[in-house]
């Protein structure tokens, strides 16, 4: 167990040195360099590819039920094949298909957009960019990616046993998700999806205590909170809503599985299964609703803050101009932040929710406009009249701009308490969230993988077929998703099997099959993407700078492919903030330069 | 900002401030529960209970198991190695003793008949929070035992208190979140 590697400035010399001794003399095993890795970057890598293992799990199975929505009542002798009695005569079985809208929920919000997102960036970026050689504690790091790991194989293993993964929807309402009679996938699947988050959630704890510790006390010298790139402050309030929100998923959980097996009644009452009344009394299911979404509607910030974030840094850099309102963007960080605790019973508007306490979360959550739309505003002010490089990492940048737009103003529709009474559980609802938060994070995702490939492998990617990647993306987005706000607008309802059967829904008929064809493309193309990133992790163009962007952040300033400890010699001191693009003539000033006598003030 | 840059040396040690956030965390833990526990304790089939008296025993416990604990911590300030030493085991002894008396808690109120099953009360709520808590402080005991195990049987000397520290102010924290945990329970229970 290496212990915290300080930063004090005046040891950092004789660290170093040691640090060369060290790796001098003791070649690091496979094990410890690739596998039980304490190398904050390696970590970083994990996550990014046991994420992207999740995310074509996750995917496929959105391919999955999307062939039972497009094509109802058809059969597929392959997945017969494949799934056996789950899909028997080619069809996709009533409990399979809620078994693969669960898990696919599950997996991409927590798994792929929570983990492999804020997981690989936050581990990969903050000590660069903050200028520390690692986290503040590299051993509880490296517990955060094996907790995920374990939490990883334990929800993997749901899908493998007779009565199938969890069922109940990702949100896991009791009394269904309490109640082992209730489905095939309230039985042991629903047991192992609750160990799983419970893993899940002691690794993002792990990892979000070492993200806020290591930016608010491992930064270099000169690193003053004003100076940090914009995607350490996005990470920073991430881990914050994190680390008080994930907790009390937690304590919802715990009283879940003591309903589901020691026959308490903290969520069940007045339950009759099969004709017998259960013994339950007193218990609330609306309770379990407001302890997940005080997480769950946290959860949502958690996935889109490291895309913003991203997207900052991203747009600067390539428009080769300073971001714009850097304050602006950080105050709005700050007020999603806090907003984001306050707004989660909008998730619970046609519960029987008092409709007074609901005109307050209305307000909140219209309130959240705000801060959207300043940051919105600055994202294009920053590119307005820049001098844009259109790599594939700025057009997801681009992109994840263009879908917050689109998702978010879908939410102020669905913020309204009263239009939300037309509106939820709708094929609208599906739109929304998946717009503004799920295409939108994969986005900033991608952007930041783009962007960040060359230091993390000292390679670059295939531009010619990221372009591909992004255009086949956008467009296959906005073709799957942009229909679904009509048909949530006729009423069509979310989570049904089979909508066929209902002439008023049945006139999408068309649509469906459309939105059916493109999310398949749309998933063949994410493997185009994969395949180019193992292919350019061993085969791409090398790095030959180690500034390949000319970008101004600490992590430019480490050697191409930088060893655990990051700087050869001593950590630089940073004089400036990270957003001197274009300035006094110049293309860009990293934020080692000394400011010099002449130059103008920002 | 400049004054703030060059106190960068007496930044508190990375370990302490992990460990502040993470109070921070298992607060909100106990909060989620505790106000599960006010919603719930106005619906239909609320029963209350009377807290046992081995409670009270535990309390006394771990409140002279923090004194102990603070004494250890200026022992091995003032490198006072054997006193530092046994103020530790001490400590570990009275926090094993705590958890067993809480399961004898838990006991007397079992045999109460307050029980899992049927319509929850109070005494559920106080199994599922109590019991938490009991987990956080076996966490406690187990850092205690290797640092107990350390200072006798470690070859290295140390000489950085801040271990010792992290371990003090995480026992404090767990012996407060106590008496917290039972003020609420007397007064809404």
């Amino acid at each position: 167990m290496s212990d915290t590697i300080h930063i004090q400035p005046g040891s950092v010399a004789h660290e170093a040195a040691h640090d060369e001794h060290h790796h001098g003399h003791h070649e690091q095993s496979f094990i410890t360099k690739y596998v039980f890795s304490q190398d904050h970057k390696t970590i970083g890598k994990q996550f990014l590819v046991t994420g992207i293992i999740w995310a074509v799990v996750g995917g496929l199975f959105s391919v999955l039920f999307r062939l039972q929505l497009g094509f109802p009542g058809q059969s597929f002798p392959i997945l017969e094949t494949f799934f056996g009695h789950w899909a028997k005569g080619g069809q996709i079985q009533p409990e399979f298909y809620y078994a693969l809208i669960t898990m696919h929920g599950t997996v991409l919000v927590f798994f792929v957009l929570t983990a492999g997102l804020s997981g690989t960036f936050a581990n990969l970026l903050i000590p660069l960019q903050v200028g520390a050689r690692d986290m503040a504690s590299p051993f509880l790091n490296m517990l955060s990616y094996w907790f995920f790991f374990m939490a990883s194989i334990v929800m993997i293993s749901s899908l493998f046993i007779s009565t199938g993964p969890a069922a109940g929807g990702w949100t896991v309402y009791p009394p269904l998700s309490a109640l082992h009679d209730a489905s095939e996938g309230s039985k042991l699947g629903m047991d192992l999806w609750i160990v799983a988050m419970a893993l899940f959630v002691v690794s993002s704890l792990l990892g979000g205590l070492n993200y806020i510790s290591t930016i608010l006390n491992m930064r270099t010298k000169g690193m003053s909170m004003t100076r940090l790139p914009l995607t350490i402050w996005a990470l920073f309030f991430t881990a914050v809503l994190g680390v008080l929100s994930f907790p009390v998923l937690l304590s919802g959980l715990i009283l879940l599985l003591f309903d589901r097996n020691l026959g308490t009644s903290f969520y069940l009452s007045d339950i009759v299964v099969n004709g017998q009344t259960l013994p339950n009394e007193g218990g609330s299911a609306i309770l379990f609703q407001h302890l997940f979404w005080f997480l769950g509607h946290p959860e949502v910030y958690i996935i889109l803050l490291p895309a913003m974030g991203m997207v900052s840094e991203i747009l600067s850099v390539n428009s080769r101009k300073p971001i714009f309102g850097y304050m602006a963007m950080l105050g709005s960080l700050f007020a999603i932040c806090i907003l984001a605790f306050l707004v989660w019973a909008h998730h619970m508007f046609v519960t029987g929710l008092n409709p007074f306490l609901g005109s307050v979360f209305v307000l909140l959550t219209l309130l959240i406009a705000v801060p959207s739309a300043i940051k919105v505003f600055n994202w294009l002010t920053t590119l307005w009249r820049g001098n844009i490089r259109l790599l594939p990492s700025t057009l997801f940048a681009i992109g994840f701009v263009s879908l917050f737009i689109s998702g978010g103003l879908t939410g102020i529709f669905l913020g309204n308490s009263t239009i939300d009474i037309h509106l939820h559980d709708t094929m609208f609802v599906v739109a929304h969230f998946h717009i503004v938060m799920g295409v939108a994070s994969m986005f900033g995702m991608f952007a930041g993988v783009y962007h960040w490939f060359p230091k993390m492998f000292g390679r670059y990617l295939n531009t010619t077929l990221g372009y591909i990647h992004f255009w086949v993306t956008l467009v296959g987005a906005y073709l799957i998703f942009w229909p679904m706000h009509y048909e949530g607008l006729a009423g069509m309802p979310r989570r049904y099997l089979d909508k066929s059967v209902w002439r008023s829904f049945s006139q999408f008929g068309d649509l469906d099959k459309m939105i059916t064809v493109v999310s398949i493309i749309v998933f063949a193309v994410q493997l185009l993407f994969i395949f180019n990133f193992f292919y350019s992790i061993f085969k791409g163009r090398k790095v030959t700078s180690t500034n390949p962007w000319g970008a101004n952040t600490l992590e430019w300033t480490t050697p191409v492919n930088p060893g655990h400890g990051n700087w050869v010699g001593e950590i630089p001191e940073v004089h400036r903030w990270a957003y001197d693009y274009g300035k006094d003539g110049r293309e860009f000033i990293p934020q080692t330069e000394p400011i010099g006598a002449n130059e103008s003030k920002h | 900002m400049e004054a703030v840059m060059n106190q960068q040396q007496k930044r508190m040690h990375p370990h302490k401030f992990t460990l502040w956030v993470a109070i921070a965390s298992i607060l909100m833990m106990f909060a989620g529960l505790t106000s599960a526990f006010i919603v719930k304790s106005n619906l239909t089939g609320w029963r209350n209970i009377v807290m046992p008296d081995f409670f009270w025993f535990s309390t006394a416990t771990i409140l002279a198991s923090s004194l102990t604990m603070q004494m250890a911590l200026r022992s091995f300030r003032q490198r006072a190695m054997d006193q530092y030493r046994w103020l530790i085991g001490l400590t570990f002894v009275l926090g094993v003793t705590f958890i067993v008396l809480q399961w004898f808690g838990f006991k007397s109120l079992w045999d109460q008949n307050i029980k899992f099953n049927g319509s929850a009360g109070a005494g559920q709520f106080l199994y599922v929070i109590f019991g938490l808590h009991a987990l956080h402080v076996v966490g406690g005991v187990i850092a205690l035992l290797v640092i107990f195990l350390k200072a006798f049987f470690g070859k290295i000397k140390l000489y950085s208190s801040v271990p010792v520290e992290v371990a003090a102010t995480y026992w404090h924290f767990v012996d407060i979140l106590w008496v917290c945990l039972l003020v609420f329970f007397l007064a809404i229970g």
